[in-house]
């Protein structure tokens, strides 16, 4: 993970739009955030594999960044997304990690779906 | 008690951490141990500090970390169940106790490890911890292995009383604590920095034994 070079993520969001993508949008507390005090309340919502297609997407912010895809009827939004994978030349794997490291939020991209079991 | 086999259900690559020093000495007293993990953790929200690992990678390193782990605590038998990490409570919970059920009568255990339903404080802890009792419940009585079972909940004393088994671990502690940092990507979650007082968290294991 590399912390976001915003040109290269606009390569990668031109790069595919216009035609169904697989994308997984997640925004997560943890689940033991009320447990250890840390918010009030422990609160998770993911979206893994939706398709989507979208006529417009762009990164904005200074960073942390934000990206936006416009699709047909709506919107798909991600805030406060600060690495990359930039091993990656196909398809966008981004993230919002707090100061510890953890994971806040998730924007992934991709041509095909993506497998949470893969073999290694 | 001295268990031949036993059979250790849990949710999560790093929950067998918590019982860490007692299933050590179970494999030191020649016990064989298998181990179903329900999931990869592939939804952890902890990617290594700085974060090393994503989403797409993370379940692959998660499944290197659970083997390290289990390596060093003895536990030679590792069956992954593949089940999506914070999804278990949505399964078929009578299909994935069949699965469970099915081990149970392939290792024929005469003692099991899992989660308190309802105390294991994340929602794939108390799922793992029924669908567990749910298959050891359609044995017939008298083939039902001893189920010990982990309570992470503030309130599980006031609930479940003083825990059936408290083991002291003081004197495998280190070699506990090593297992649980071989979860590199959770070592921050699980260990904070290593201290006197992350020792002293670690020395005691709390069991509560199923009553059905
Ligand atoms: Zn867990």
């Amino acid at each position: 993970m590399k912390s976001i070079e915003p040109a290269r993520i606009q390569q990668l969001l031109d790069q595919l739009k216009g035609q169904e993508v697989y994308i997984h949008l997640e925004m997560t507390t943890g689940a033991y955030a009320a447990h250890r005090g840390e918010a009030k309340l422990a609160a998770t919502a993911f979206i893994t594999n939706a398709t989507v297609t979208y006529s417009q997407g762009l990164i904005a912010g200074d960073g942390p960044y934000r990206v936006g895809l416009k699709t047909a009827h709506g919107w798909v939004f991600a805030q406060g997304l600060t690495h990359w994978d930039e091993t990656e030349t196909s398809r966008l794997i981004a993230a919002g990690h707090d100061p510890d490291g953890k994971l806040v939020v998730a924007l992934q991209i991709a041509q095909e779906p993506f497998s949470s079991h893969e073999e290694d | 008690m001295d268990p031949k086999q036993i059979l250790v259900v849990l949710a999560h690559p790093d929950d067998e951490g918590i019982i860490g020093g007692t299933l050590m000495e179970h494999a030191q007293q020649g016990a064989k141990i298998t181990y179903i993990c329900l999931t990869l953790g592939e939804m952890g929200r902890n990617m290594g500090k700085p974060p090393f690992a994503t989403r797409v990678s993370l379940p692959m390193i998660r499944r290197q970390e659970l083997k390290e782990a289990c390596q060093l605590i003895g536990i030679q038998d590792v069956r992954e169940f593949g089940l999506h990490d914070k999804m278990v409570e949505f399964e078929d919970q009578e299909a994935v106790a069949d699965r469970v059920r099915e081990v149970i009568e392939e290792v024929k255990p005469d003692l099991i490890y899992t989660f308190y339903p309802g105390h294991g404080v994340h929602p794939d802890h108390d799922a793992c911890g029924a669908i567990t009792i749910r298959a050891v419940a359609k044995l017939p009585a008298d083939k039902r292995p001893v189920t010990r079972c982990i309570a992470m909940t503030p309130g599980s004393y006031a609930v479940l009383g003083q825990p059936d088994f408290v083991n002291d671990v003081s004197d495998i502690v280190d070699l506990k604590i090593q297992a649980i940092g071989a979860h590199k990507t959770q070592f921050q979650l699980m260990l904070g920095n290593y201290s006197q007082e992350t020792k002293d968290r670690h020395r005691h294991e709390r069991l509560w034994v199923y009553r059905f």
